[in-house]
């Protein structure tokens, strides 16, 4: 699915359902570049991934500034000049004003820097999980896929038994236990075991790879197990590993607040979005505030990953090529068929735009032309 | 085949013993169960200590009181089920019996709803790729998917519920409300439908005045006080539903299936306008069913009497036209009952419910009980099908865009075969492949799924009794939900694998 091999020219093979001019639109794409520079052009084609990593970035940069940061009993203040305990006097009948602009609860603390702080705790859950469900996810498939046999069966049945459970169902559990520790801890529980789908997908990966002539070159030169794994396996592997971690960062943002919302999750004194929410659930008629600021930044935080996530898969995925749009195809096609002297089918216009449809696809392949041909291996 | 499922079986039980006992120990070691009796002040504190103690076994150790609870499960084999009692002393059994119902009643619909509304969309987002349409609806799937459930509930009750309720209240229309819905409602079928500039153009005009037309006419008649769709809508949708599902499933071309499709319309419109009084007056659910058995049947039976070189073809869409004109028609005998329903003492007027899975002692009908389930089931039902669609839409999308990139749809399209022939038989089947192992994974978790739903709604539902149990350091509650949603888990990725084996002979068992 997510191979990312570069693109061979092989004259004569042609990508199924790829017309010249279209193979010619794509390989002007990729021509000279590193497989990296690929992946950054393709992502920063995608609009919505760029626009969702601007405004992530900023959500980030406003949540810790403001209300700043506590490390165990370090404490750093921000530039604003409340923090997410404190009560202040009440303005306005608690309305939204200029000195509180997200207004404040019924007992006076300014919801600006509460929002804020949650943002800080669910982020930090985010990543912390993200961080570890990706090294555990990727060590225990990489041993299974590249060992294979007993390795293999006894990490793939303890993924079994972990898989098994509920995800919401472990952070309930342990959160009852440990949930007043704080969102770090959290992070880590949810980490430690949301990582069994990312953990079948790089096995998957580590099985059809290590059979693959590169590999046996490696190790025909003497290179250890660790070398092959690590310099010429995992760096193919990279484009699963990065898009299912964005989706498991995603997954962890929304776990979290459901937790906390159920009240196995972030305890007070200390707060998350999803026990914003859950705390002020009754007051929406009366202070929709309370609602509409914790569960706005709970959206676009994970709306901003998502889109991440589909522009990194974009940017990894040779397959899920982007298709020419017919205007573009019919000006290569042009240009190809004067070259040729010969009429190229015109765009019939309706219904065409942009699908995959008979769009101009009535120009016969020429032998030896070059086509990318991006190495699918299908073995999955 | 049976080596495979047997091999399966057993290595998953083995599996699923090592989860409970986790599970079991986890729950039983994240508190105290007897906290809320050691700081209450009661006099008689030591002898309820002592009852609860005997009550839960609390004298044996967590991984050994395990295997009390085991030994329960195991009578489930020779038919006598043990599954403990919760911390008040009720039998687990009957409490599971009763959650499980509400959930079944909960999920059901919306798992249907969700799976069919998001292949649609994913469908016909592949086929307009990177236009205007596939943009939006890519950014609504994403939007919804990142909604947290809790917080889309508050809205829903907010904003539809207490809403609408208000608005029966004084149900008229202000033009501007109406000219909104008509623009959007042009916007919507104009991306939908798509093609050059002056169809586009053509598409969003009648959809706007139709949209506003019927909007006009419904503030007019003041229908939402007595709502019906009366006899021209139903004789309308049997029509329309009998070219409808020709087109999709055999083609207009296939003129047998077409006359037994209006065939089937007509008899539906004749049952509609001449029998339903005499059928409907005393309807009880296992008539109903029967009556849906019964169209199902008709329709095969007329579209085969068509017949043709392929009567098969004929029956299937006579069948599904029938069920469909079925469909329109207990709608509007619902409707029917509607301000009855709203009227009533109980319900005052404020008919869409936000709590809970049904009006106490509401007494009534067949057809009143069927819309007071509506209403309690619409919300949560709203709010599920919100989130859930994302990831049926992105994977069908997918799935349709690799199929679309083969040879063989190449040469489907060079044979001179039919855009419906090409899209409908040769990409969705092969399409569906990878979706439906992903559905029957699906419908073996819904029933855990709903856990926080059914807290916002107020269900007594799996998820109710799991969190319950969770909250009172109460194992036996927690485990009866986890055995039943991790049997289904495992039973479904059992389904899921042999159906992907059944649907792509490239796959083999083994």
């Amino acid at each position: 699915m997510t191979n990312v091999n570069l693109p061979i020219p092989e004259p004569g093979h042609h990508e199924p359902g790829i017309t010249d001019a279209e193979s010619n639109i794509e390989l002007k794409e990729v021509e000279g570049l590193s497989q990296g520079q690929i992946v950054r052009k393709r992502f920063f084609r995608h609009r919505g991934a760029v626009i969702a990593m601007i405004v992530l970035g900023f959500i980030v940069l406003l949540s810790f500034s403001s209300v700043g940061v506590v490390i165990g009993d370090l404490r750093i203040p921000g530039w604003w000049p409340f923090t997410w305990t404190e009560l202040t006097d009440i303005v306005d009948r608690t309305r939204p004003s200029v000195t509180h602009p997200f207004g404040q609860d019924e007992v006076g603390r300014d919801i600006f820097a509460v929002v804020m702080r949650g943002a800080q705790q669910s982020l930090m859950v985010m990543v912390i999980a993200g961080v570890i469900a990706t090294l555990v996810g990727t060590a225990l498939g990489a041993l299974a896929g590249y060992y294979r046999r007993g390795v293999d069966s006894v990490i793939m049945r303890f993924t079994d038994v972990i898989i098994t459970i509920p995800l919401i169902v472990i952070g309930a559990v342990l959160g009852n236990g440990l949930g007043n520790l704080g969102a770090a801890v959290l992070g880590v529980v949810i980490g430690l075991f949301s990582w069994t789908s990312l953990a079948r997908l790089v096995r998957a990966e580590f099985l059809s790879l290590r059979e693959r002539e590169f590999v046996d070159a490696a190790r025909v030169a003497g290179a250890s197990d660790g070398r092959i794994i690590f310099r010429h396996i995992l760096p193919n592997a990279v484009g699963v590993i990065i898009v299912n971690s964005t989706l498991l960062m995603a997954a962890a943002i929304l776990l979290e607040t459901a937790l906390s919302f159920l009240g196995f999750g972030v305890e007070s004194p200390d707060t998350s979005l999803g026990k914003i929410i859950s705390d002020n659930q009754a007051a929406f008629a009366t202070r929709p505030w309370l609602f509409w600021w914790p569960g706005l930044f709970i959206v676009a935080i994970a709306l901003c990953i998502n889109f991440i996530g589909d522009g990194l898969r974009d940017a990894f995925d040779p397959r899920q090529k982007r298709v020419p749009s017919a205007r573009t195809l019919e000006k290569a096609e042009r240009k190809e068929s004067g070259h040729r002297g010969s009429a190229g089918p015109s765009d019939t216009g309706s219904n065409t735009r942009g699908t995959v449809d008979a769009t101009g696809r009535g120009t016969p392949g020429r032998p030896g032309s070059t086509a990318g041909s991006p190495d699918a291996d299908g073995g999955r | 085949m049976a080596t495979f499922v047997i091999r399966r079986l057993i290595a998953s039980f083995f599996v699923f013993l090592a989860a409970t006992y986790l599970m079991y120990i986890l729950t039983a070691l994240s508190g105290d169960p007897l906290e809320e009796l050691r700081l209450s002040a009661s006099p008689n504190k030591e002898s309820l200590i002592e009852a609860r103690i005997n009550l839960l076994n609390l004298d044996v150790p967590p991984y050994l009181r395990y295997f009390i609870w085991l030994a329960g499960v195991g009578g489930c084999f020779i038919g006598r089920c043990d599954l403990g009692v919760n911390i008040q002393g009720q039998p687990v059994t009957v409490l599971l019996g009763q959650a499980l119902g509400q959930t079944l009643q909960l999920v059901t619909t919306a798992a249907i709803l969700a799976i069919i509304i998001g292949i649609v969309i994913g469908i016909v987002t592949a086929l307009r790729q990177y236009s205007g349409f596939d943009y939006g609806v890519t950014f609504t799937t994403f939007l919804f998917f990142s909604l947290p459930i809790f917080w889309v509930a508050v809205l829903l009750k907010q904003y539809v519920a207490i809403g609408f309720n208000d608005f029966l209240q004084e149900p008229t229309i202000p033009p501007l409300v109406i000219g909104v819905l008509a623009v959007l409602a042009g916007l919507f079928w104009m991306a939908l439908i798509g093609g050059a500039i002056r169809r586009k153009v053509i598409v969003f005009a009648i959809a706007a005045v139709v949209t506003a037309g019927v909007l006009v006419y419904m503030d007019l008649t003041r229908w939402f006080e007595n709502p019906s769709l009366g006899p021209v809508v139903v004789i309308l949708s049997a029509v329309g539903a009998a070219y409808g599902v020709t087109a999709i499933s055999t083609g207009l071309k296939n003129k047998r299936a077409l006359y037994s499709s209006l065939t089937v319309a007509g008899v539906g419109v004749l049952f509609y306008l001449f029998l339903k009084p005499f059928v409907f007056y005393a309807m009880t659910l296992p008539l109903y069913l029967g009556l849906a058995v019964g169209a199902l049947v008709i329709g095969g039976l007329i579209g085969w009497l068509w017949g043709g070189p392929d009567r098969w073809q004929s029956v299937r869409t006579a069948a599904i036209v029938a069920l469909l004109i079925g469909v329109v028609i207990s709608i509007d005998e619902h409707m029917r009952w509607f301000s009855a329903y709203a009227g009533s003492s109980r319900v005052g007027n404020r008919p869409i419910a936000t709590i809970g899975a049904e009006t106490p002692n509401l007494g009534g009908n067949f057809w009143i009980q069927g819309v007071d389930t509506f209403t309690h089931v619409l919300l949560p039902t709203l709010a599920l099908i919100l989130i859930s669609i994302a990831s049926y839409t992105r994977y069908t999308r997918s799935s349709m865009l690799e199929v679309l990139n083969q040879d063989y749809i190449r040469t489907a399209r060079a044979k001179g075969l039919t855009e419906r022939t090409v899209v409908v038989r040769h990409a969705f089947r092969n399409a569906m492949i990878p979706i439906a192992t992903i559905v029957a994974f699906d419908i073996g978790s819904i029933v855990g799924g709903a856990v926080i739903t059914e807290r916002v709604f107020g269900w007594t539902g799996m998820g109710q009794l799991f969190v319950n149990g969770l909250d009172h350091i109460d194992p036996n509650p927690v485990m009866a939900f986890f055995l039943v949603t991790g049997t289904l888990a495992i039973i479904f990725n059992l389904i899921a694998d042999l159906v992907y084996a059944a649907l792509d002979p490239r796959i083999r068992l083994s």
